[in-house]
Formats: structure tokens, sequence, C-alpha cells
């Protein structure tokens, strides 16, 4: 048990005393990364891979262990081999490479450099030819990120505690309970200048100073680990990677505003990030970090996990608050905003999970050094979700003003097979796109929100000239149309209304009208709607129309989709000067509608075909156009 | 035959709602877990369920209705789930739905007629580096696509 600070501290020497000797006894580490990335591109058989061969050719002085989502998701299943001398990162391995590994690495002493992410082809030219091996933060996408709230991901053992407080954690928390007063702790905060990461933007430490405010009494402390864009999965790699960061970060909110409740609201479909968050509050009971008058001091706080059901509408925070109490996640109309009258009537802070990770390094390094970081108005840095058509898809915490073109150039290492970059959507469903001419801007709450769109939680999708604008926008809506609680006519019928258009204009029947019409729609159901799910559903439409305008205009006025996207747009032709006559489309056809043979050049019967693209892969001569 | 002294999912069920006895607030809880037990949430276990945690049937409905996670009818025994999230989405899923539709013969949301196989389509699933995914039975496949779709649900037949 951990009764007292000074137990905080033995525990920590023991801890890395530990450490020490492992690295004296053992002559290497393997860490595995296993997020639910991992797992799925199949790291559960390379760790046992690894332990089988180790075990097989006696080799015992090797430590393996499992840790979060090294961040670099494209690589996966990643493993890296530490070494007092050096670390290698071995990415896109399975249990074959993994045992050569061992042999060859481990048993043999020798680098297999063309797997290695930090070494061999996978390094820019440049690179190459310095050296073998790069040290892993010079690697590109690496380079130049600043970890804070992913601090411990990939590094530690997510189920370790020890491992947890060996690099500084529960120190803040020690600090607040001893050294600070509930007030000290919101000053602090708020003069770090850390926003709300879970889209919103508003200033932690200003929300957290009206709960403070409230008469004493019953009061709650909520994280929202919704994480309900489709395609962002930082809050998930956190909660995977480091979830006691989490458990501290919600800890210190509860004493500053005065609760002795928390609730963790998880998406059940993250039943990795369940488990290991299941574990940390366990073992954090267990020690005394939770519980009772934690480290001797008055301050007693218990946490709690609830699972979300698949409802996106509760992201939003009435709604979640809905949910806990076991309702339908129905939003209510603010204020009272849940910071006066939240869960069951009592102040409540809901913060989203990113946001609580920061707080621990923000009372550990002070809030000088956090404002130190990041542009005017917005502080220290934002873990983004780099997916879609780029290259480095993974997870990339940068401060907050760096370009998107170094997020996605640089970090991201570019659109994959040359294609060109077209747009990159942030804030997911309640955001908007950034076109190309966009690049240069310095990423922070103002300018996204300048440009027509928001920092959303952290979803960063790239977009290529073969994605097209209109559908996505389209995609969107009928995402917000079908997540729409009903229980406000402008969300629920305005959506409706726009889904119907822009399901008719990518049918291409739209007419040029419709679009104006479309516009308004959107503003009105923008400035009516209940919650902020109806009020930012109309942002992808709007924002893609302010954006690419001109691909809007083809679809209505000359039913064409530029992108080949939309398949009412465009057909599929067989050109007959070059068509070799051999057949092959013909054969692989599924509906069977392309005829011809020997003597007459082949053609399809554009009223039989489903447009699946089949004919135009399988040609081996390239005589088979989309227009 | 000796006798068989295993749980029943209905003992479990009860188990899991005496645990809760009176609680409303663990409405959802309660929902997640019966679903776990027992495959799905038909008319009897909302009301056993309804009754154990003295809340009005309807309120019961109403949860379950609202929550795409829950339920009322028995999915299939492989169920297949195809993310639509945006990174699977941009990367070519819905032609992965469309070609499990037509090789099913059923559209998503549905179960097959001999109850082997139901197909969702889902959000996304957090693996969005092997977009486009799709899973079956919780485990995952990634950089799917429309034939690799069909060769995999072929090994669950
Ligand atoms: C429709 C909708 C969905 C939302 N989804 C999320 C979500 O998934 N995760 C999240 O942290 N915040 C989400 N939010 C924002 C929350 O309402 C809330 O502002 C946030 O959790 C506050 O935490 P922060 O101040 O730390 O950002 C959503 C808001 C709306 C309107
Ligand atoms: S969008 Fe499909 S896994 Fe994330």
């Amino acid at each position: 048990m951990i009764r007292t600070l000074e137990d905080l501290r033995e525990f920590k020497i023991q801890q890395e005393e530990r450490s020490r000797q492992e690295k004296a006894d053992k002559q290497a580490k393997i860490l595995v990364g296993m997020g639910t990335c991992g797992i799925a591109a199949g790291a559960q058989e390379v760790y046992e891979a690894i332990c089988d061969e180790l075990r097989q050719q006696g080799i015992e002085d090797v430590v393996v262990a499992q840790t979060g989502c090294i961040g670099f998701c494209a690589q996966e299943p990643l493993a890296e081999v530490i070494l007092p001398d050096r670390q290698v990162l071995y990415g896109h391995i399975d249990a074959e490479k993994a045992r050569k590994i061992v042999t060859d690495h481990i048993a043999g002493g020798q680098v297999i450099t063309e797997w290695a992410v930090n070494g061999g082809s996978l390094l820019p030219k440049e690179q190459q030819a310095e050296a073998e091996i790069v040290n892993v933060g010079d690697v590109p996408f690496f380079k130049t990120q600043v970890r804070i709230a992913l601090k411990n991901c990939g590094v530690i053992n997510p189920e370790s505690l020890g491992e947890y407080i060996a690099r500084d954690g529960y120190q803040s928390l020690a600090k607040v309970l001893t050294e600070m007063t509930p007030a000290d702790v919101i000053e602090e905060v708020k003069k770090s200048g850390l926003r709300g990461r879970g889209g919103g933007g508003f200033s932690t430490g200003m929300k957290w100073e009206f709960a403070h405010k409230q008469p004493p009494g019953q009061k709650y402390i909520v994280c929202n680990a919704d994480e309900g864009d489709p395609g962002a999965f930082m809050d998930r790699s956190i909660l995977e990677g480091d979830p006691h960061s989490v458990v501290e970060g919600m800890a210190i909110g509860a004493y500053a505003i005065g609760a002795n409740k928390g609730y963790v609201y998880c998406r059940a479909e993250y039943p990795i990030a369940v488990k290991r968050l299941n574990l940390a509050i366990s073992q954090a009971k267990e020690q005394g970090l939770l519980g009772e008058n934690i480290l001797g001091t008055d301050f007693s706080f218990d946490l709690e996990v609830r699972l979300g059901a698949g409802a996106f509408v509760c992201g939003e925070e009435t709604a979640l608050l809905a949910s806990i109490e076991g309702e339908r996640g129905e939003p209510r109309l603010r204020p009272p905003y849940p910071a006066v009258s939240g869960l069951w009537g009592k102040p409540t802070i809901i913060n989203n999970v990113e946001t609580f990770a920061n707080i621990a390094p923000i009372i550990r390094r002070g809030s000088d050094w956090f404002g130190s970081i990041g542009s005017e108005n917005s502080k220290g840095t934002k873990v983004f979700a780099l997916a879609g058509e780029i290259n480095n898809i993974g997870l990339a915490e940068i401060p907050m003003g760096t370009t998107l073109r170094e997020v996605i150039f640089d970090i991201g290492g570019g659109i994959p097979e040359g294609k060109q970059f077209k747009g990159a959507q942030t804030g997911g469903p309640s955001g908007g796109c950034i076109p190309a001419e966009f690049l240069d801007t310095p990423i922070d709450y103002d300018n996204l929100a300048k440009l027509g769109t928001i920092m959303g939680s952290g979803g960063l999708i790239i977009m290529a000239e073969d994605t097209c604008m209109v559908d996505l926008a389209r995609f969107f809506l009928d995402f917000t149309q079908e997540e729409s609680c009903g229980k406000c006519p402008p969300c629920r019928v305005g959506t409706t209304v726009m889904l119907d258009m822009l399901n008719r204009i990518v049918e291409g029947k739209g007419e040029v009208e419709d679009l104006e019409k479309l516009k308004e729609l959107g503003e009105n159901i923008k400035a009516a709607s209940l919650c902020g799910l109806g009020q930012t559903a109309p942002n992808p439409v709007l924002s893609t129309m302010r954006y690419f305008w001109e691909e809007y205009e083809e679809h209505v006025r000359d039913k064409k989709c530029r992108a080949g996207v939309c398949t009412a747009l465009f057909q599929y032709y067989i050109i007959p000067e070059k068509c070799k006559r051999c057949g092959i489309c013909a054969k692989v056809c599924p509906v069977k509608c392309i005829s011809g043979d020997r003597q007459t050049p082949y053609v399809i019967d554009q009223e039989l075909c489903i447009k699946c693209g089949a004919c135009m892969e399988a040609c081996p001569f390239d005589s088979i156009i989309k227009q | 035959m000796g006798t068989c002294n295993c749980k029943t999912p209905w003992d479990e069920l009860n188990e899991v709602i005496e645990a809760h006895r009176g609680q409303e607030s663990a409405l959802i809880e309660v929902l997640h877990k019966a679903q776990e037990i027992m495959g799905y949430l038909p008319r009897d276990v909302q009301e056993a369920i309804a009754e154990g945690l003295r809340v009005p049937l309807n309120k019961v409905y109403g949860v379950v209705s609202f929550y795409h996670h829950f339920s009322v009818e028995p999915k299939g025994k492989y169920q297949i789930a195809v993310c639509n999230g945006t990174a699977c989405y941009v990367k070519g899923a819905p032609a992965v739905i469309s070609s499990l539709e037509e090789e099913l013969g059923i559209r998503a949301g549905e179960t097959t007629q001999d109850g082997k196989f139901s197909l969702a389509a889902v959000r996304c699933l957090g693996a969005c580096s092997l977009a486009p995914v799709m899973t079956i039975n919780q485990k995952a496949y990634g950089l799917v696509d429309a034939d690799k779709a069909k060769e995999i649900i072929k090994q669950y037949e």
C-alpha cells in the first residue's frame, strides 16, 4: 500500500532499482506494440513467436514485454529490440520474421536492416547514406513530434503500475494533495492555457473553476472516452497505452473541483481499452492511489467505467450524462451547464481523455513550460490520428501551430502511389475540410475555425484526387442523419432532407437550384438545432461547398463526377482502336454484359453494366476507360 | 447421461439481475451483460430486467431501441462487421460491403436464412491503419477488398 508521499517515493526508487537490475541482468528487451491495431495486424502471434523462439534457443537473458500503440500504425505489427547501445524498431513483422529476428539479431548480433523502420530503405535517401541504423527519434515520422499526452505510449507496459510510477507517475497527484490547494491547481491549469481536446476547445481551468465555485457537496468528474468521430483513434490509444495517465488526471481534477466520484464513459467498441482501464483502476485502488484518504490526506476519490452502447450523440456532454444515468442518450438544452447541474443534478465536470492526459505533466513541469509550447492562443500539443490516403497512418502529437504540410508530408510521408493531395478533413462529422491551398496554415483552434472547420478531437483524414468531395459530404451526412437522436425537428427532419438532396445529386438527379437550397437549409439547421450534433451536422457539406463548389456544379449541371466515385455519373468504355480482342474483360464481367469476338472489338452493354470496374482492372492493354 | 451442473444462460442472467436489483441507473450495464450472455435481447429478457431493476418495461424498450449496440433479433453464428468509418470509406469499404451482400444474398443489417452469417456495416473499429477493415466474431481482417472479403468468409462456411 502507498499510504504517504514517502511510500510513493520509496515505491519509485524500488521500481528504478528493479529496472536497473533488469538492465544489468539481461542483455536485451523486446517490446511488442499491442494496441488494437497491432493486435489486429498480428502482434499476438509475433509476441508468442518471440517467446517461443527464445525458449527453444535457450536464451534466458532477454525480457519480452508488451506496450501500447507505438504510433506508427502503418508499420504494424511493430517490435522494438532494445540493447544497451542501440534500439531497432522492426516493422511489418510476422511470426516467421520474429523468429529470424531472435536468431539473427538477438543470438547472432546481426541487425536485419531492411526490416528496421529506423534503417535501410525505409529511411529517406539522405539518411540512408549516413548510417545503417539511426536513432528511432530521428526517423522523420517521429522527429518533429513532441510527446506529452503520448509520452508513455509505446514505451511502458500499460498493465504495469510500477512502470508508470517509475516514469514520474502519480507524482503530480502527490504534489497537489500535499502542496497545493484546489484553487492553486485551478490557477495552474488556467495559466497553462490548456483547452479541451474533445472538440470545443474551452479553457479547462475555467471550466474547473465553475464547478469549484459551486457550494460544497456531491460533485462528479467524468471522462469522455466515447471517441465518436469515425476514423479517429487517439483516445483509444491513450487508454490502451497509458491508462494511469487518465486516472491520475481525473483524480487531480476531482481534487480541484471537490468531487469524490468519477466515471469514465468509454465506447463499447474498444474492449482492450476498457480492459486496461479497469485494470489500472483496480491497481490504483489496491495501492491506495484511489479510494479513501489518498496518500494519507482527507481526499477520497473513487472511479468507475461505464460503457457506451453505440450512439454517436452520447459524445455530446449532456447526452453522455443521461446515458450514465441509464437513460436514452438524448441531449438537453444548456444552460444550466453540467458544471452547475450535471449527473443526477449535481455539479459535474466532463473532459476528454487527452485533456486529462495533459494534466499530470502540466502540474509536474509547470504551466510556464506547457505555455512555452504551441501558438499564441492554443498551448501545448495536439494528437492527430492520421488516416485515409496517407503513407504513414498513425498517431502524430505535434506542437500547436505546426503546419498541415509538415504533418502530412514530413510526418505522414505524403500521399501513396504518387496521387495528388486533395483535402484533409478535421473534426469528423462535425468538421470540415481543408483544401490544398491552405496546407501552410499553422494548425490551431483559431486558424481552423477561420477555415470553416474545427480542431475536433483529432481525426485527420487525408483525401486524394480519387475522393469525390460531394460523395464525402454525403457520407458524413448519412452518418449524422442516422445518429440524430430525433429529439429536435431541425436536426431530425433537416438532416433527412439534406441527405435526400445529396443522394439525388450523386445519383445524377440534382438540379442547379438544389445547391443554393442545400446551403440555406444547412445554415438553418445550424442555427435551430438543440445540441452540438445538429448545430454542426451541416459543416461537412457547407465546407466542401465552400472549397469545391465546382465539383458540386459538375454533378448537377454536367452530370459528371471527376473523381469517378459516383457510379451514376460515369460509364466504362472500351476504346475500339485499343481493344486487342482478347476477351479477358468479358470473362471477368460478373454480369456478362460485355460482348465481342476475335473479329469485332468488345463493347459494354451500358444497360446491364453494374460499374464494378472489374473489366478495367483486368484489361492487360489499358483499353478500358471510365468517363 | 450424467447430470450437468453447469449454469444455464438464464441462471447467469438472473445472477446479474440479482446483483443490480432495484438499481435503475444500472440499466445499460445490465443490458450489456444480458446481451453478452443471451446473444440478443428478446422480450422475455427485457421483461425480466424491467422487473428486477424496477424499471417500467417501456423504458427498457426505449433504451434498447435507442442504442445501436443492442439487438432484439438473434444474430448469425458468424457475425461479420465491415467498418464503414471515414478511413475505411475513403479506402473502399462500400465495395467490400456490396460484394458481401451479393455473396451472402442479404443486405447489411440482416442475417442469412440458415442463421449462419449476419452482416453489419459499423462505425470505426479503431484499426484505421488497416483500412478497409472487417471483423468476424471479433477476429480482425485488415486491408481487405471485394474479392478478399469473399475469400475470407469462405473459411467460415
Ligand atoms: C455530437 C457531439 C459528439 C461529441 N463527441 C465527443 C467525443 O466523442 N469525445 C469527446 O471528448 N468530446 C465529444 N464531444 C464534445 C463534448 O460535448 C464535450 O465538449 C467534451 O467532452 C468536453 O471535454 P473537453 O473540454 O476536455 O474537450 C462531442 C460533442 C458533440 C456535440
Ligand atoms: S475507419 Fe475503419 S477502422 Fe477506423
